[in-house]
C-alpha cells in the first residue's frame, strides 16, 4: 500500500468545510507517520479556486477533478471523480469528513478501487508502518481498532474529532479527468432548514434538551442559552423522547438512531442519559449535566454536573454565560 | 416490482458488551439479538411500494441460520419470501456487499432497501458498495422516498438542511428513521408467514479487507464532578469551564 494520503475536500459556498480542515490536518500528520505525503482532492463545478485554501492547510499537491456535469451533486458522479484522482495521485489512503456527503461517498469510493473502508474514526494512528483507525461501535459500548488488508483505505473522520491547523504547502494543481458517461443520480434540490443556525454536527457547542424540559413552548429557554453564546458557535439538540413526542424535529435528535455529535462542550438539560442517547455524545470533550434526579446516568459521563431544575438553572447559566461574554 | 430488502440480525440496542478473551470480538452469550431497527424502515418501505405498484418483495441476510427468526418476521409483516445466506465467519462489509450483490444479480431486482447502517459495527457501507458493484443509483439515509415508473426522488438530511436526490432504477435506497412507521406483524402475517419460503444456502464470502486489530472499552470518562445543586451552582461550573476545560 502506498504512503501517500489523499484527502477529500469538501466545500460550501466557496468554502472548504470545516471538517474538511480537520480531515487535512489529520492527513497531514498520518502521511508524517507514514513518510508519504498528503493531497488534496476536489470535485465538482467552478471549485478551482479552493486549490489555495487547500494549499493553505498542508496540501502538496491539489487533484482537481473539475467539470460542469458535475455542477449539481451526484454521488457516483462524484465516487468516480475521487477514485480516479486517487488512481492518478498514487495515494493508498484516502481521508474524508464523516458528513451526509462524506460518509456516503467513502464506501462507494472504497467499492470503486475494491479496497477497504472504515466510517467513523475518531482516532487515526500508524503502527508498523500501517494506518490504524479507532472507531466507536455497539453505541460506543466499545471502541474497534482497524487496519486495511488491501492496497487502498478509505476512511472517514467523525467531525471535531480532529482538530484543524493551518500548514502552507506548495499546493501544485494537477488536472484530473472527471468521469464521463451517464450519472445514475443527482442532487435536484437543496433547502436550507434554518440558515442563521450552526449544523449540529460542526458546532462547538451543543445544547440538548429532553423529556425534562415538559413541553415544546420551554424550548426559549433553550434557544436563549444557544444565543448567549454568540453567533455561530451553539447549536441546539435533542433527546429521542422529545422527538418522539413531535416536540423538536428529527434532525436535532442526538444520538444511535439520531446524529452523533462530539463537541467540545455538550450540555445535557433534562435528559435521562439513556446508553442510545449517549451513544451520539459521550466522545464530547466535555459535558455538562443539569437534572434533578442526582441517580441519572447522564451524570457518570458528566465532566460538571448540576443537580437541579432547569426551569431554574438554565436562565442563571444563560445569564451567566452572556456576561462572560462581555 | 422486483423488490430486494436486505436485512441484518444484531445486539439488541441495549445489550451489554462483553469483550471476548482474543480482544478482538465480542462474547455473544446472553446477548439478544434483534432485526437491526433500521431494517424495519426498509422492510416498511419495501411493502409501501408493492402496495402503492404491485410486485414481489423478497427479503435476504448473510448470517447464521439464527437469522431465520427474524427473516420469519420480515414475512410475517408481509414479504413475500426470505433467502438466508449462511455463514458462521465474520465478514466485513466488503465482502458481505460483494456476497449480497453477486445473489442479488439472480433475482434483477428494481429496487433494493437497506438499512442507514446496522447498529453493531454502525458502518453504514454495505448500502453504497452493494449499489457500486451493481452499478445501480443509490440514495443514502433517505427519510422521504417517491417512487415513479423507472425514476425516484429521495430526500435526506445534510448539514444545516436537507437535499432532495432523483435518479433511475434500479437504485439502492438506505433507510433512516422518519421515512415511515414500520407495522408490527398482527396474527394473521405470523401464521401466513410459517408457509412462506425461506431458502437457505451456504456462503463463501472472500476475505476481509479490514482486519480487526482489538475490541476495546471506550476510554473512562474523567470522573464525573456533581458541582452541586440549583442555580447556585452556575457560578462554579463558569469557573470549571473558563479555568479547568478552558471552553469559554
Ligand atoms: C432502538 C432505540 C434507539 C434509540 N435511539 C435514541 C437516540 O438516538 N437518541 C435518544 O436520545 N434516545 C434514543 N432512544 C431512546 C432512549 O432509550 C430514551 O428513551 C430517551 O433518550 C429518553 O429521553 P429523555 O432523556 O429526554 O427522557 P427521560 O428518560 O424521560 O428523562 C427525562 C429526564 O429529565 C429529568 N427531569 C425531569 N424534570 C426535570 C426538571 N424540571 N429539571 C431538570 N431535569 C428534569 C429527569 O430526572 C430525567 O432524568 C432509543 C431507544 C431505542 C430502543
Ligand atoms: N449480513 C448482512 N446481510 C444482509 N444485509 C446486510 C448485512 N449486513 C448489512 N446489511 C444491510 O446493510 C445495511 C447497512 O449495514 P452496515 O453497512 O453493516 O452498517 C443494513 O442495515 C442492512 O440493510
Amino acid at each position: 500500500m502506498s504512503n501517500d494520503v489523499l484527502v477529500f475536500v469538501e466545500q460550501q459556498d466557496g468554502q472548504i468545510k470545516k471538517a474538511s480542515f480537520e480531515a487535512l490536518a489529520a492527513g497531514r500528520e498520518t502521511a508524517g507517520n507514514l513518510s508519504g505525503a498528503v493531497s488534496a482532492a476536489i470535485v465538482g463545478a467552478g471549485i478551482r479556486n479552493l486549490a489555495t485554501q487547500a494549499a493553505q492547510h498542508g496540501a502538496t499537491k491539489v487533484f482537481v477533478a473539475e467539470s460542469d456535469v458535475l455542477a449539481a451533486h451526484s454521488g457516483d458522479g462524484c465516487a468516480r471523480a475521487i477514485a480516479a484522482c486517487a488512481e492518478q495521485s498514487g495515494a493508498g489512503t484516502v481521508l474524508f469528513a464523516h458528513t451526509a456527503m462524506g460518509k456516503d461517498l467513502a464506501p462507494r469510493v472504497a467499492q470503486l478501487l475494491d479496497g477497504a473502508c472504515t466510517t467513523d474514526a475518531t482516532q487515526l494512528s500508524v503502527v508498523d508502518g500501517v494506518l490504524q483507525a479507532s472507531k466507536p461501535v455497539f453505541a460506543g459500548k466499545a471502541i474497534k481498532q482497524l487496519r486495511p488488508n488491501a492496497a487502498h483505505y478509505c476512511v472517514t473522520l467523525r467531525p471535531n474529532a480532529f482538530a484543524a491547523s493551518e500548514a502552507p504547502a506548495a499546493g501544485e494543481v494537477v488536472n484530473v479527468a472527471a468521469p464521463d458517461g451517464d450519472l445514475l443520480a443527482i442532487v435536484k434540490e437543496i433547502s436550507a432548514a434554518s440558515v442563521n443556525h450552526v449544523p449540529l454536527q460542526e458546532a462547538s457547542v451543543v445544547v440538548s434538551a429532553g423529556r425534562g424540559l415538559k413541553g415544546p413552548e420551554h424550548w426559549t429557554l433553550l434557544e436563549q442559552l444557544v444565543e448567549a453564546f454568540g453567533p455561530g458557535v451553539a447549536a441546539m439538540g435533542a433527546s429521542r423522547a422529545v422527538v418522539d413526542a413531535g416536540w423538536r424535529p428529527h434532525s436535532e435528535q442526538v444520538g444511535q438512531t439520531g446524529k452523533v455529535v462530539a463537541p467540545m462542550l455538550y450540555i445535557a438539560v433534562g435528559i435521562s442519559g439513556a446508553i442510545q442517547h449517549l451513544a451520539g455524545m459521550v466522545t464530547s470533550k466535555f459535558i455538562v449535566a443539569i437534572n434533578k434526579d442526582p441517580q441519572a446516568p447522564i451524570f457518570k459521563v458528566a465532566n460538571y454536573g448540576i443537580v437541579g431544575d432547569a426551569f431554574e438553572v438554565l436562565p442563571a447559566l444563560t445569564e451567566a454565560i452572556r456576561t462572560t461574554r462581555q | 416490482m422486483e423488490i430486494l430488502v436486505l436485512v441484518k440480525r444484531v445486539p439488541a440496542t441495549d445489550s451489554q458488551i462483553k469483550i471476548a478473551a482474543d480482544g478482538k470480538s465480542y462474547d455473544a452469550q446472553g446477548v439478544e439479538f434483534v432485526l437491526n431497527p433500521y431494517d424495519e424502515f426498509a422492510v416498511e418501505e419495501a411493502l409501501k411500494t408493492k402496495e402503492a405498484r404491485g410486485g414481489t418483495v423478497t427479503v435476504m441476510t448473510l448470517g447464521t441460520s439464527a437469522a431465520q427468526k427474524d427473516l420469519r418476521t420480515c414475512l410475517a409483516m408481509g414479504a413475500d419470501k426470505a433467502i438466508l445466506l449462511t455463514c458462521e465467519d465474520h465478514p466485513d462489509s466488503a465482502a458481505v456487499a460483494s456476497v449480497l450483490a453477486e445473489k442479488s444479480k439472480e433475482l434483477a431486482p428494481d429496487l433494493i432497501f437497506c438499512g442507514k447502517q446496522a447498529v453493531d459495527d454502525d458502518a453504514g457501507q454495505v448500502g453504497p458498495r452493494v449499489a457500486t458493484l451493481l452499478g445501480f443509483a443509490c440514495a443514502t439515509d433517505v427519510n422521504s422516498l417517491e417512487i415513479g415508473d423507472d425514476t425516484f426522488a429521495a430526500t435526506r438530511d445534510i448539514e444545516g438542511g436537507r437535499e432532495t436526490i432523483e435518479g433511475k432504477l434500479p437504485a439502492v435506497i438506505t433507510c433512516q428513521k422518519g421515512l415511515n412507521e414500520p407495522r408490527y406483524p398482527n396474527l394473521k402475517g405470523i401464521m401466513a408467514a410459517k408457509k412462506k419460503p425461506l431458502d437457505e444456502a451456504a456462503a463463501t464470502p472472500p476475505d476481509n479487507k479490514v482486519e480487526v486489530v482489538a475490541l476495546e472499552p471506550p476510554a473512562e470518562r474523567p470522573a464525573p464532578s456533581i458541582l452541586g445543586e440549583g442555580a447556585a451552582a452556575v457560578t462554579t461550573l463558569i469557573d470549571k469551564l473558563q479555568n479547568e476545560a478552558k471552553v469559554l
